[in-house]
Parts: C-alpha cells; sequence; structure tokens
C-alpha cells in the first residue's frame, strides 16, 4: 500500500469546461427518484449517457440527531442513533453503548458480550440482504429482492421475539442487555443459520455467473485502493478494492477477538467486488455467529451502571465495524447527565463522497449501479 | 335488402380471407373480432404477468379483487379512466396528445394481416410480412413524439434509447426474416412468397416448420429473431427505455391515465404482433404440433379434442381452487365468483367439443397457444434477467446478431442452393 499522504488531492471542485455546454445535458436525479435509495439527489451533468461530473445535494432526511443529543440525558439519547442507519439499527445502538461505556469506564459482561455479538452479526446478514435485493433490482434484476426480504423477515422475527420491534430494535442497553435472551432463543438462531446457509447460494445462482449481471457490473465504479483511503471510504468498499481493513480485526471490539472469521477482500475495487466481498462476508458472519451461539457463557447481562449517569469531563472516540463501514461516534462529556457533544462519523455519509470519482466517465445506468453498490442509507448520511 | 343479404351471404364458404374476398362486412366483423379479442388478451396477459411473476417471486400478486385477483385488470382499466389527465405545463400539446394513438395505430394495424387460420384473417397481403415489419416499426416515431412532447429530460433519453434500440435491432431481425422468407422458395416453382399465409402454407407443404428447416440454421434464425423481438418491443432484459431505475419511467413518464394505459396497451399488442411473426415464420403459424409425425385421421381428431381439452382444463383448476376457498362468509362472493368463472370456462371447452365448432377454431386454437407461449417467455425473461446497459444492448445488437444473421442468411442461402441444384436437381 502506497503512503496516502503522496496522493495529490481529489480535484473534485473545478469544472472541467464552463457549467453550460451546448453538449451538456443537466438532469436532476431525485430527490424523488426510485433508486436513490431514499432522497438522494444527484445532479448529473451528462454528455449523452456519459457522465461528466455529478454532485450529490444532501439533507433532506436530517433530523439533527446530534442536536439532540445535547438535550437528552446518555440513557435517552440511544433510541435515537436507531433511527440513522434504520437497516443496521442494531449496529448503531452496539456503536454508541460502547462509547457510552468507554466513557463510563465500564464493560459489558460476558453473556451481554456474547448475546450483542449475535445480533450485530445477524443485523450484518439482513443490512446485506437488504442491499442486495435493492441494488439488484437498480439494475434491473426484480426477483433477488423478493427472496432476500423472505429470509430477512426470519432475523427479524428473532429481533421482534428478543426485544419487541423489528427495524428499530434499541436492543442493547448502556452496560449490557435489558432483557435476558427468550426461551428457545440459541435454537431459532441455530435453525435460521441452517436454513440460511443454502439460501446464500440461492442468491448466488441467480446473480454471480450470471452474464447480464456480470456485464454491468465489471469495471463499473471502480475505486483503487488509494482513492478510497484519500476519500476515507471504509467497509466492503474499501474492502473490494484490496485493502484488508476491518475494525473487528484492526482494533477489537465487544468480544470480536475470540472469534475466528476471515476478512475477504476483492482486487479491482468494482462493482463486482463489492457484489463478492459482501457476499462472503454473510458467510462469514454466518461462521460468527455458528462459534457465538453454542457458547454463551452463563452470568449477569448487565454490568453496574449509575442509575443517573454522569461521566467525568472529557472526550472520547470510538468505532465499529458496521455492516456499511466505520460507524464512530465522538462523545464529549462536560460532566453533566447530558452529552456536551455527540458526533457521529456515519460509513454512508463518508462513503458517498466517493460517488463523483467512482461515476466519472460512466454512463447513467452506471450511476444507479454505483448508488446501489456503496449501500447507503439516507438516514445515516443526512442523520 | 335481399341485395345485402346475399352479399353477407356470399362470403360463407369462401376459403379467402375476407379481405382478399373483398367483402367489405366480413372485413368489418374480422376487424371488430380481432380488435375485440386482441383487447381481451391483453386484459388477461396483465392479469397473467402480475400473476406468474408473483409466483416466480415467493409472493401471490392480486388477491384482492375478484377471486384470486380475476378483476383486478377490470379494476385497474376503470381507475385509468377515472384518473384526472395531467398534461404538462411546457409540453408540446399537439404532439404529447397524438404521441399515444400514434403507438397505439401502429401497434393494431399489423394485425389487419395475422393469418389465425388459413381463412382467419381479415386480408391477405401478398407484402404481409413487410407490412407488419413497416408497421410496427412506426411506432417508433410516436415513442420519440412522446418523449420530445414532454418536454422534460427523462423522457427525453427514454426515448432516444427507445428509438435507437428499436431502430439498430430492426435490422437483425430482418436479416432473420428474410432468411425464413428464403425458405418459402423451396417449392416446384422455385418462387417465395412475403405473404404470411403463403409462409404458413410454404410450412405446410413442405412439410417442416421452418425452425427445424436445415438443422440448425433454421433455429438459429429463429433465436436471433427471438432475442431481436424482446429488444424491439422494449421489454426485460432490454427495458432501456423505461427502466424504472434509472429513468423513472422513460418515455411515458409525463403521461398519466388514459393515455398511459393507450401506451401499455400499445406495448402488450406490440409484443403479441412481434410474437405472431415468431410464430408464422418458425412454428407453422396455425398448423398443429407433428403433423408429418402423427399424421391420419385418428391423429387428427385427437388434436381436435385439444382446444376443448384445455379449456376444460382451466375449469378444473378453477374447480379446484374453489374448494380450497377458506369456508368464511366473508369469501362466499369470491368463491360463488370462482365457480362461476370455472363454469363459463367449462361451458366454452364443451362448446369446442362440438365438431363443427372445433374444426373452425382449431386453428385460431394453435395459433394462439403458440403466442401464449411466447408471451409466458416474456414474463419469465422479466422475472430472472437484470436490464442490460445502453451500450452493451447495441454492442449485441451490431456486433453479435448482425454478423450471426447475415452469416444465417448465407448459409441458408447455400444450403438451398445446394438443395436445389445438386441433391434434388
Amino acid at each position: 500500500m502506497t503512503d496516502p499522504n503522496t496522493i495529490s488531492p481529489l480535484d473534485l471542485e473545478t469544472p472541467e469546461k464552463p457549467f453550460l455546454d451546448a453538449n451538456e445535458l443537466v438532469i436532476n436525479m431525485g430527490p424523488q427518484h426510485p433508486a436513490t435509495h431514499g432522497v438522494l439527489r444527484v445532479i448529473l451533468r451528462l454528455d449523452g449517457e456519459k457522465v461528466l461530473g455529478l454532485e450529490c445535494v444532501i439533507g433532506y432526511l436530517h433530523r439533527g440527531v446530534e442536536k439532540i443529543g445535547e438535550h437528552r440525558t446518555y440513557t435517552m439519547f440511544n433510541p435515537y442513533v436507531d433511527r440513522m442507519d434504520y437497516v443496521a439499527a442494531v449496529s448503531n445502538g452496539l456503536g454508541y453503548c460502547e462509547t457510552v461505556e468507554k466513557l463510563l469506564n465500564v464493560e459489558a459482561p460476558p453473556r451481554a458480550q456474547h448475546v450483542r455479538v449475535i445480533l450485530t452479526e445477524l443485523n450484518r446478514i439482513a443490512s446485506h440482504q437488504l442491499w442486495l435485493g435493492t441494488h439488484a433490482l437498480d439494475i434491473g434484476a426484480i426477483t433477488p429482492l423478493f427472496y432476500t426480504f423472505r429470509d430477512r423477515e426470519e432475523i427479524l422475527k428473532i429481533y421482534e421475539k428478543y426485544c419487541g420491534a423489528r427495524l428499530t430494535t434499541h436492543a442493547f442497553r448502556i452496560g449490557g442487555l435489558q432483557y435476558e435472551t427468550y426461551a428457545g432463543f440459541e435454537k431459532e438462531v441455530k435453525n435460521f443459520l441452517d436454513f440460511f446457509r443454502p439460501k446464500i447460494d440461492e442468491y448466488e445462482e441467480l446473480l454471480t455467473t450470471n452474464r447480464i449481471w456480470v456485464e454491468r457490473t465489471k469495471n463499473v465504479g471502480a475505486i483503487s485502493a488509494q482513492d478510497c483511503i484519500a476519500l476515507g471510504v471504509t467497509g466492503p468498499v474499501l474492502r473490494a478494492s484490496g485493502v484488508k481493513w476491518d475494525l473487528r480485526k484492526a482494533q477489537p471490539y465487544a468480544n470480536y477477538k475470540n472469534f475466528d472469521f476471515e476478512i475477504p477482500t476483492g482486487q479491482n475495487g468494482d462493482t463486482y467486488d463489492r457484489y463478492l466481498v459482501r457476499m462472503a462476508e454473510m458467510r462469514q458472519s454466518v461462521r460468527i455467529i455458528e462459534q457465538a451461539v453454542g457458547a454463551i457463557p452463563e452470568g449477569p447481562i448487565m454490568a453496574k451502571v449509575p442509575k443517573v449517569m454522569k461521566p467525568a469531563a472529557g472526550e472520547v472516540y470510538h468505532s465499529i465495524e458496521a455492516p456499511k463501514g466505520e460507524l464512530g461516534y465522538f462523545i464529549v462529556s462536560d460532566g453533566s447527565t447530558q452529552p456536551y457533544r455527540v458526533r457521529v462519523r456515519p460509513p454512508s455519509f463518508v462513503n458517498l463522497q466517493a460517488l463523483d470519482l467512482m461515476c466519472r466517465g460512466q454512463l447513467v445506468a452506471d450511476v444507479i449501479a454505483v448508488i446501489g453498490t456503496l449501500d447507503i442509507v439516507l438516514g445515516e448520511v443526512d442523520r | 335488402m335481399g341485395q345485402i343479404v346475399q352479399y353477407i351471404q356470399s362470403y360463407l364458404g369462401s376459403d379467402k380471407t375476407p379481405g382478399a374476398a373483398g367483402n367489405m362486412f366480413w372485413v368489418l366483423v374480422y376487424i371488430m373480432l380481432v380488435f375485440t379479442g386482441l383487447s381481451v388478451a391483453v386484459i388477461a396477459m396483465n392479469w397473467l404477468e402480475r400473476k406468474i411473476l408473483a409466483h416466480m417471486q415467493v409472493r401471490l400478486g392480486p388477491m384482492r379483487v375478484g377471486p384470486h385477483g380475476l378483476l383486478q385488470p377490470i379494476a385497474d382499466a376503470i381507475k385509468l379512466l377515472l384518473k384526472e389527465d395531467i398534461m404538462p405545463a411546457e409540453a408540446d400539446g399537439l404532439i404529447f396528445w397524438v404521441a399515444p394513438f400514434v403507438v397505439v395505430l401502429a401497434a393494431f394495424t399489423v394485425f389487419v394481416v395475422v393469418p389465425f387460420g388459413p381463412t382467419h384473417a381479415i386480408t391477405d397481403m401478398n407484402i404481409g410480412i413487410l407490412f407488419m415489419l413497416g408497421v410496427s416499426s412506426l411506432s417508433v416515431l410516436g415513442i420519440v413524439m412522446a418523449g420530445w412532447a414532454s418536454n422534460s429530460h427523462y423522457p427525453l433519453i427514454g426515448a432516444l434509447r427507445s428509438s435507437a434500440q428499436m431502430v439498430s435491432y430492426e435490422v437483425a431481425m430482418g436479416l432473420a426474416v428474410v432468411s425464413a422468407v428464403l425458405m418459402t422458395s423451396l417449392n416446384a416453382s422455385g418462387t417465395g412468397t412475403l405473404s404470411m399465409i403463403g409462409i404458413v402454407q410454404a410450412q405446410q407443404e413442405q412439410g417442416e416448420w421452418f425452425i427445424f428447416k436445415f438443422f440448425p440454421l433454421g433455429l438459429i434464425a429463429f433465436f436471433i429473431f427471438a432475442v431481436a423481438m424482446v429488444a424491439e418491443t422494449n421489454r426485460a432484459p432490454f427495458d432501456l427505455a423505461e427502466a424504472e431505475s434509472e429513468l423513472t419511467a422513460g418515455f411515458h413518464t409525463e403521461y398519466s391515465g388514459f393515455r398511459w394505459s393507450l401506451f401499455f396497451l400499445a406495448e402488450y399488442s406490440a409484443m403479441i404482433a412481434v410474437s405472431s411473426i415468431a410464430v408464422t415464420l418458425w412454428l407453422g403459424g396455425w398448423l398443429r404440433p407433428f403433423p408429418n409425425l402423427l399424421s391420419g385421421t385418428p391423429w387428427d381428431q385427437i388434436f381436435s379434442l385439444f382446444p376443448g381439452v384445455t379449456f376444460l382444463f382451466f375449469a378444473a383448476i378453477c374447480f379446484y381452487n374453489t374448494v380450497r376457498m377458506p369456508k368464511h362468509p366473508l369469501f362466499r362472493i369470491q368463491t360463488i365468483g370462482l365457480a362461476g368463472f370455472g363454469v363459463v370456462l367449462g361451458l366454452i371447452g364443451l362448446v369446442l367439443f362440438v365438431p363443427a365448432v372445433s374444426v373452425r377454431v382449431q386453428d385460431i386454437f394453435w395459433f394462439s397457444a403458440k403466442v401464449a407461449g411466447f408471451m409466458y417467455m416474456y414474463i419469465w425473461y422479466r422475472g430472472t434477467f437484470p436490464r442490460y446497459r445502453f451500450d452493451q444492448l447495441m454492442q449485441m445488437g451490431w456486433k453479435v446478431l448482425l454478423p450471426m444473421g447475415l452469416g444465417v442468411l448465407i448459409l441458408t442461402a447455400s444450403v438451398a442452393l445446394l438443395q436445389q441444384t445438386i441433391w434434388h436437381p
């Protein structure tokens, strides 16, 4: 890997030509567009079908989550983070809880950590399933969507049984878990794994060797490892470019260091590689859950946490490997019951910045494929 | 009065199509029949597509309006008719208004020459196949008009894509058609025909459907046509012009209500039209399967039972599902409706067993059944394939299908020449 400092800064500001040229067509894609995954607005400059450049306009889903954090106690803010990346709410909760735990200097008991890993990895599968379905739909394959939603339902059922909610679960609490696992939890998770393993093959059968799928994704939206690092892109997008960087291995949190799994990487950094990486990640998640579910230790599920949390003044940054990339929380405490500042580093927001670079010189149809492959959730981009 | 009756009766018993016989009364009757049949087919296709696609995708599809959603297309049609008719403020009014009609006209006019049977066509032109290809490509005009008149970016791009696609695939399509037309000339006189009825009759005389002729040449030509016709009708995986995820709805983004439904109608009738061409050119048109292998009166009689049996089979499915309907009183009307639908299908089936009827509708049945097979393929493609990108589509049309079409044409001509001069001089 080359030194990131040697890379020349990306010239995204100066247009190559005057903005309006007779040969150019400016198209406003979104915010009401079926394939921008929510309310993303993309202003495309086209020469025929070729993309000369694009600009993302975000903020249509801005709810001021970070500002709300300054006016809520640490416990009260916990459910809000679920609303950022709502397809991976459990991961968001895990990141926030661990950050506050770091601030409070407490550690969740082993049993809680174990259950957290199981639920988070299930969430990774659910998030990747949703990505696969919508990404394939964008490229025109409508059937995988229904397959993935059928199977994702099984995960949501487990969540519903565990904590009563399906999407914005609020599954974790600062210091551990609110709820003990329900009777038959382990068996149901195991059943799900047995059910799900052949389903991954089923998805792959539909797409991996499908000629049209390969043609639509190979060499589309390719991004090099250098550019990824320069732009701060993380998660499967970075790994598909060949960088073996996964926070679960690099900076182990929860108790990931106890589990045996691999970090799948790609070589070309194109859409097809990102697809393969995410498919492999689902298999790895299955592997992690498999190890975790058989060995949940007995013991308490909640650490000793004060009823009224007043962390000592100071600041902490903690990040986890969310399904979409590095999800970081930066919390400043002034010693009161409410955070002085909560700053979230959402993976989607950072990854979205690579869109312009990935789409230049490609065709309009590729923009759709690239938006899909970046796996953005606008709730997280805008917060 | 008597003269009129005589004029009407004079056509009965004729072995020509009403158009060829020059009897305007029966031409009108046939036009009405074809138009009605086509509209019904589009409605049925609408329901079938949603239902079949749903079952491919592990869901149920329409289930609420009528038993198993049977009345859904009718409900949709009413909804579309009652919808507000919106014309964008900046649109070019006249062209915006005319475009859907051009598309519909082109899609329906081609059915003038579609041969549902040796006499069951509105007319028989000696340039039938050319007429079909020519008129069906007129719909490009309507699409470009729609895209231009909407005065909006997405429809414009959709229209441009669509016209480029249709024009370039017509070339490959034409070459495939020529190689089939070439095969019609393999007779004693050595003259071929472009008439749709003539093409089917040529297959009858040669005792071979053109798809099996000079195996695998006929098959390849058929394959080229089968691919090109999907592109020609802008259906998945070549539905770039209306790629929902890219261009929202392509050229008809700005259309709504009745105007939109005209585009819908045109799209589906165009699908039926190109499938009819494929059936006529390669699959023996109205001829029943295995005319040589299983020939003779007993086989003819067995095959004449097929139309009735098919409808009875559909009726049986209806009755089976009537029994499976939930017994809850809320489902009573639906259960009765489904049973009634089954009875209607069953009665049609029974009527089709009457020899006088079955002899006359057999041709139509076989033709429709073959077209229905193509319609199923269309749905199947949609459920299976991702969408091609524009440049890939063009590449496929110009770099794969066109050379293949040329090669097949040359080979077919060479083999035909060899056969005529050396093997059977």
